[in-house]
């Protein structure tokens, strides 16, 4: 049963910290320790993908010395993939920060609940 | 090859660019844009749609010209072409029915963004509907998501800025679960686009491994999907978001944004996950379950709101669930029931949040059931579309309600284990609707209190009565008639369904 698990060490990590992530995000109060949270989870997946790609002893598939042979480099894809879910991740994240400093800007807090609280007190008449 | 086929690119090109383009007009012109966008996007999809229905066949069309395992792709058929045009229009009668409400909600030099997030969405919708790729739809998820967010964020009250972020957390953790579904699925095929990636599942399938990690992909996927579109358990957002954005906001997200989502889920269990396969690793179960227990438990949460606005949000958890219920069954004819739930939906609840700010502008813009009371009278047009779309979530003969609500239950028949909760559920849920609905419209209809009608009607006096403006009117015509089309007109509509997704296989 562990042995696969040490054999793929880095896909396990992965998935460690993809499900840390994923519970921080969900479950946390503070929203800048949610935000945090997104980042770890969105960093396991590409964690996961680069990992995938690699191929043992094979090199960055970008041709220098003249060599074609595709068994020569690793898999470009999964790189691919990375570079585009982390321009994603800044940007959903930037929206996110943005939307914390506005939300603390009102309310003076970056508990969730407290903001909730605040809120209803600053709506009661 | 016609230049027909051309258009499903073209219209999420020009979507996309109107969005760009309107970052530099002004407010006006940027509205003016936007609209004009969406007309000629609904077109292109018309276009498509009768292309398709001629051919009889569905087109992938190729995207840079690199041949199929690597390139990237666009796919179009009868459904694709359906759903796009059906969005397009819902979007644009949002859109129009809510523009003074738009102009109102929204500060003066920020208008013009507020129609950049239109035509993102615009743009990402159709990329989801029409896409043949897997990270492709995942990369317009993420946009789809961040205009949504713009959207609710726009209107820059507390309520709307909390709603925003709650949804923008949720949103992030169901992306989050699609992303590493994707990984897996890529891992375990070595392909991202839709077809080849199809072949190679059969492929697993047939060889008898990778069970387990399967398995895994399937509920990561439909999981990550059902948490953005708002199934039961994950619901925490909607009321917030829909209850407190802009009314054309409210009508989009609510009509369009989670439905976008469910198809892109539809697609997937066909044209990659296979429908056997995903039947048979037991995960509709779950669906089918969280789809029942949103049906219901929706429903009550609807019946206990004050605000009605937030009443109408919560009607949209139990409709959610209606359309999981139906991809739970597992069955074609669920699939189709789905899939035509889609459109009631998204025709109704657009019309109940549209001409719900109607009945709100004659009530001194209170939303509680006692201001609103008398409401139908003050503003008749806009009382009898509320009525209708009430009458139509309950399943009035004639509305597009009752032909969704009469498909789930023949197609309940077919499928022996799940019949008799699917309709008890139906029937439940049916009188809990009723319940709720009901009760508004009999409040719009009814006099107002003697202690409350003076100050109404002194205001009156002073100032002229308000009459919605004809956008708002318009929109709502429109809406009745969309309703009573789908209701009406029914079985070419289904037939179109049932073949697009025949299509699909």
């Amino acid at each position: 049963m562990g042995a696969p698990l040490f054999v793929n060490m880095e896909e396990t990590i992965s998935i460690i910290l993809f499900g840390i992530g994923f519970t921080m995000l969900l479950l946390h109060r503070n929203l800048i320790k949610k935000i945090m949270g997104m980042n770890i989870m969105d960093t396991a997946v590409y964690l996961f993908l680069a990992v995938k790609g690699y191929i043992n002893g094979r090199m960055v598939p970008i041709v220098v010395d003249g060599i074609q042979d595709v068994s020569a480099y690793i898999n470009p894809v999964p790189s691919g993939l990375v570079l585009t879910g982390i321009v994603v991740s800044v940007s959903t994240t930037a929206l996110m920060l943005a939307l914390t400093i506005r939300l603390y800007e009102r309310y003076g807090s970056l508990d969730l609940d407290e903001i909730l609280i605040r809120m209803k007190e600053e709506e009661r008449p | 090859m016609s230049f027909v086929q051309n258009f499903p690119f073209f219209s999420i090109i020009i979507a996309m660019f109107s969005g760009i383009i309107s970052s530099v007009l002004d407010a006006k012109k940027a509205r003016n844009l936007s609209l004009a966008a969406i007309m000629v996007t609904t077109g292109m999809s018309a276009a498509v749609l009768v292309f398709c229905l001629r051919t009889g066949e569905s087109y992938t069309y190729m995207m840079g010209h690199f041949p199929a395992p690597w390139g990237n792709e666009i796919r179009a058929g009868v459904l694709e072409g359906l759903t796009a045009f059906f969005f397009g229009v819902v979007m644009l009668l949002s859109v129009v029915g809510g523009l003074d409400h738009t102009a109102k909600d929204v500060e003066k030099t920020k208008q013009n963004l507020f129609f950049i997030m239109i035509d993102l969405m615009l743009s990402s919708l159709l990329a989801l509907i029409y896409t043949n790729d897997l990270f492709t739809a995942y990369v317009f998820v993420e946009i789809n998501t961040i205009a949504g967010c713009g959207l609710i964020m726009i209107r820059q009250i507390g309520r709307s800025l909390l709603a925003a972020i709650r949804y923008m957390i949720m949103s992030q953790l169901g992306s989050g679960l699609f992303l590493i579904g994707l990984s897996l699925l890529y891992d375990v095929t070595g392909h991202l686009l839709m077809s080849p990636a199809k072949e190679a599942v059969a492929g697993i399938e047939a060889a008898g491994i990778y069970a387990l990690p399967m398995l895994v992909i399937v509920a990561v996927i439909s999981v990550g999907l059902a948490i953005k579109s708002g199934l039961y358990p994950f619901h925490s957002w909607i009321p917030d978001t829909y209850g407190y954005a802009t009314p054309t906001a409210s009508a989009i997200l609510s009509g369009l944004v989670s439905k976008g989502y469910i198809f892109l889920l539809i697609k997937i269990f066909y044209r990659v996950l296979g429908r056997e396969n995903v039947v048979a690793s037991q995960i509709v179960n779950v669906l089918f379950m969280f789809g029942l227990a949103g049906m219901m438990l929706g429903s009550v949460h609807a019946i206990m709101q004050k605000d009605t606005r937030r009443m109408i949000a919560y009607s949209s958890v139990a409709q959610i669930g209606y359309i999981y219920m139906g991809i739970g069954l597992g069955t074609t004819a669920g699939m189709v029931a789905a899939v035509f739930h889609i459109f009631t939906h998204s025709a109704t609840k657009a019309l109940l949040f549209i001409s719900a700010v109607g009945l709100y502008e004659v009530s001194d813009d209170k939303k509680d059931f006692r201001s609103l009371r008398g409401a139908g009278y003050r503003n008749p047009l806009a009382g009898i579309g509320f009525s209708v779309g009430s009458l139509s979530m309950v399943g009035f003969p004639m509305l597009a309600g009752f032909i969704s609500k009469l498909l789930f239950a023949t197609s309940a028949l077919q499928s022996p284990h799940k019949m008799l909760p699917t309709v008890i559920a139906l029937a439940i849920s049916t009188i809990l609707n009723a319940v709720y609905f009901l009760r508004l419209v009999i409040t719009l209809y009814s006099i107002p209190e003697k202690g409350l009608e003076k100050p109404l009607d002194n205001g009156s006096k002073e100032k002229p009565p308000i009459h919605s403006s004809w956008k708002l009117r318009l929109a709502v015509l429109s809406f009745i008639l969309l309703n009573l089309f789908l209701g009406l007109y029914s079985q070419p509509i289904v037939g179109a369904i049932e073949n697009g997704l025949a299509m699909f296989a």
